[in-house]
């Protein structure tokens, strides 16, 4: 098997788990790093191997790489995305993908045109549960669909203040581009693509500049309503926690990232489903990784990505064309709520 | 020094207190509800104490500070009562890394004046003295354990998987001299990934390194494979403790434990329950898979 030789651009909390889980891969060399922060960037130098830049033009230009990581700040993402695509570098980035559609659309295109991976870092599709519930959904078990809920609490920000990009709206700093986004593109995948948004309340808790909750009533593609209900200044979680709640005429499923609950009005002898309440664990439904850090999903993604890569193929899971809708929809509860 | 180099068959750990469930964020929920206030966590303690629990192995997190004061004002009672520190609780900087930044981080968690502690050097030296850098936030996690016997001191699996991923494996080495030299203590690692960890320490020559893994019939946070890893348990020169024997609740404790017997390297257990009953079958349990004797 030859070796990928792969590079990170941007070393925030995001980048470095990339680059642990990157570094981690059999036959893949992370060669190169690229970040502006000298404590970083100093830190791979001492213990480090990676050839260190600040300026992710040259990175590209003198490394030759196979893939690249990106996990900088939103704004920066269409300019990163394109230069590598042009180079004919595969491209994982971090989500949400863009900061307006237009560029988003000119992104999705360029990686068509060229044939190369592409993949946004929504990593809860790499979560056993959730992948479960959508195999259960796509199977029927619970009949005709009539409501959901996808929601996601977590504290991010318990205090007033603020300071970086991610109290700055223009720079796609805000609950809606950070936690929503997770939430709307599960919620598009797993139930549906959001088509219609019916109302939104865009709420400020401490932030100043950006909200701190998303309420929103959305209409389906397939028809169905239900709600989004996010809030990152929620200090009775430990961690962000994310769930998506389905109600259909026969029955209901609840899941998160450790636990599907279904519940029947009638046992489902296809599926080894009792009437009432089944609980099916995360122990038995993750995605076994060759290396782990902070949950199966985020290894899972990168593997998922270096096949596909390998393969020289594009993969179906986390592309750019999916979170490019999720930006559109990101868009359309701005608009509603301007 | 002999009493520092055995470890305790059981170690009682403290995932319950802080809403931590792998199995079920509803249990987590409730978890933290029961717990709110540290007279609850010092009763479930004193239960484990009486069933006979010696060694704490906890988290820095906040609230353990005022149990570690607790400890400290009732010293008859806790005389021969070890805690085993896992540094850093990982939630609290990921939350600040979000918000601030890992310069933001650092200038939060570090204690004091941030440029006072490096007096001339200031940020300079921050940027270029990871060894100092790393030295000064243990000594702050450490604070709140000021005369309490701590003979084992842990990172936790967040920040040793990510050394290794990177692999800046010199780390290692830098944290296992400091925690001897300064504490007098026996370094400790948690891991998800025992194997890649074990060839990583040994690389920078450390040997027999007490290593606490993810060790359970269903394989279940063994990363590499179970094959592998039970390999390195019967192969490898290391002290193991074994955590999520239960896979986060979801195996038979009786035939969860008795999978541990078959790998008579492994020294002690690590647990976390509330319930007492619990508390005491996990114990017996655990001291009849544990057959081996220990080391005096």
């Amino acid at each position: 098997m030859n070796t990928l030789r792969a590079g990170i651009i941007g070393l925030g909390k995001m980048g470095l788990s990339h680059a642990a889980i990157v570094g981690a891969q059999p036959h893949v060399d992370l060669v190169a790093i690229c970040d502006t922060s000298a404590i970083v960037t100093n830190a791979f130098k001492k213990y480090g191997r990676a050839t260190i830049y600040s300026n992710h033009r040259k990175m590209l230009r003198r490394e030759n790489l196979d893939f690249v990581v990106i996990a900088t700040p939103t704004k920066l993402h269409y300019e990163m995305v394109r230069e590598a695509l042009e180079r004919g570098v595969h491209v994982f980035c971090e989500k949400p993908f863009s900061l307006n559609s237009a560029e988003g659309q000119e992104l999705v295109q360029l990686a068509q045109r060229k044939g190369l991976v592409n993949q946004l870092g929504y990593h809860n599709h790499f979560i056993g549960t959730f992948q479960e519930m959508k195999r259960l959904l796509a199977t029927g078990v619970i009949g005709e669909l009539v409501h959901f809920s996808g929601e996601a609490y977590g504290p991010v920000v318990t205090k007033e203040k603020g300071g970086t990009w991610r109290s700055r709206s223009s720079e796609g700093g805000g609950c809606l581009f950070d936690y929503a986004s997770h939430v709307l593109n599960l919620l598009q995948e797993v139930v549906g693509r959001p088509v219609k948004v019916n109302g939104s309340l865009l709420k400020q808790i401490y932030s100043k500049g950006v909200e701190d909750a998303v309420y929103t009533l959305l209409t389906l593609e397939n028809g169905v309503t239900g709600t989004l209900l996010v809030n990152w200044s929620d200090e009775t979680y430990r961690k962000m926690s994310t769930s998506l709640t389905v109600q259909g005429k026969k029955g209901k499923i609840v899941c998160d990232a450790t636990e599907l609950k279904v519940y029947l009005k009638e046992a489902n002898t296809a599926e080894g489903l009792e009437a009432g309440w089944t609980v099916k664990w995360i122990t038995d439904l993750a995605i076994p990784v060759g290396y782990y850090l902070r949950g199966e999903e985020y290894s899972a993604q990168i593997e998922y990505f270096i096949a596909n890569v390998r393969r020289q193929e594009p993969g179906t899971i986390n592309t750019f064309e999916q979170g490019l809708y999720t930006d559109k929809v990101i868009e359309m509860i701005l608009d509603h709520a301007a | 020094m002999q009493h520092n180099n055995s470890l305790d068959r059981v170690l009682f750990g403290d995932n319950q207190f802080f809403g931590v469930n792998h199995a079920s964020d509803d249990k987590s929920r409730a978890q933290a509800m029961r717990f709110k206030d540290d007279q609850s966590i010092i009763r479930v303690l004193d239960q484990a104490i009486d069933l006979g629990v010696r060694t704490f192995m906890c988290t820095t997190h906040d609230r353990i500070a005022n149990i570690c004061d607790h400890l400290r004002a009732n010293p008859l009672r806790y005389s021969e009562f070890k805690v085993y520190p896992c540094m850093p609780y990982a939630h609290k900087y990921a939350n600040a890394v979000t918000e601030l930044g890992i310069m933001g981080t650092i200038n939060q968690y570090v204690p004091g004046s941030f440029l006072g502690t490096f007096a001339k050097g200031g940020m300079a030296v921050v940027r270029s003295d990871y060894s100092k850098l790393m030295q000064i936030l243990i000594d702050a996690e450490m604070k709140m354990f000021h005369g309490i016997n701590t003979p084992v001191i842990f990172i936790q699996n967040v920040l040793v998987d990510m050394i290794l991923g990177l692999g800046m494996f010199e780390v290692f080495r830098d944290y296992d001299d400091y925690i001897r030299t300064k504490y007098g203590a026996e370094p400790g690692y948690i891991t998800m990934n025992m194997p890649d960890l074990y060839d990583a320490l040994e690389s920078v020559g450390i040997v027999n390194p007490i290593i606490c893994a993810s060790i359970n019939k269903s394989g279940f946070r063994m990363s590499g494979g179970i094959e592998r890893n039970e390999l390195y348990l019967r192969e490898k020169t290391f002290r193991p403790i074994a955590m999520q024997v239960l896979a986060a609740g979801t195996l038979r404790p009786r035939e969860a434990f008795a999978y541990l017997a078959q790998f008579p390297r492994i020294e002690s257990v690590l647990f976390g329950s509330g319930s007492k009953q619990h508390i005491a079958e996990n114990i017996e349990l655990i001291q009849q898979c544990l057959l081996v004797p220990q080391e005096a």
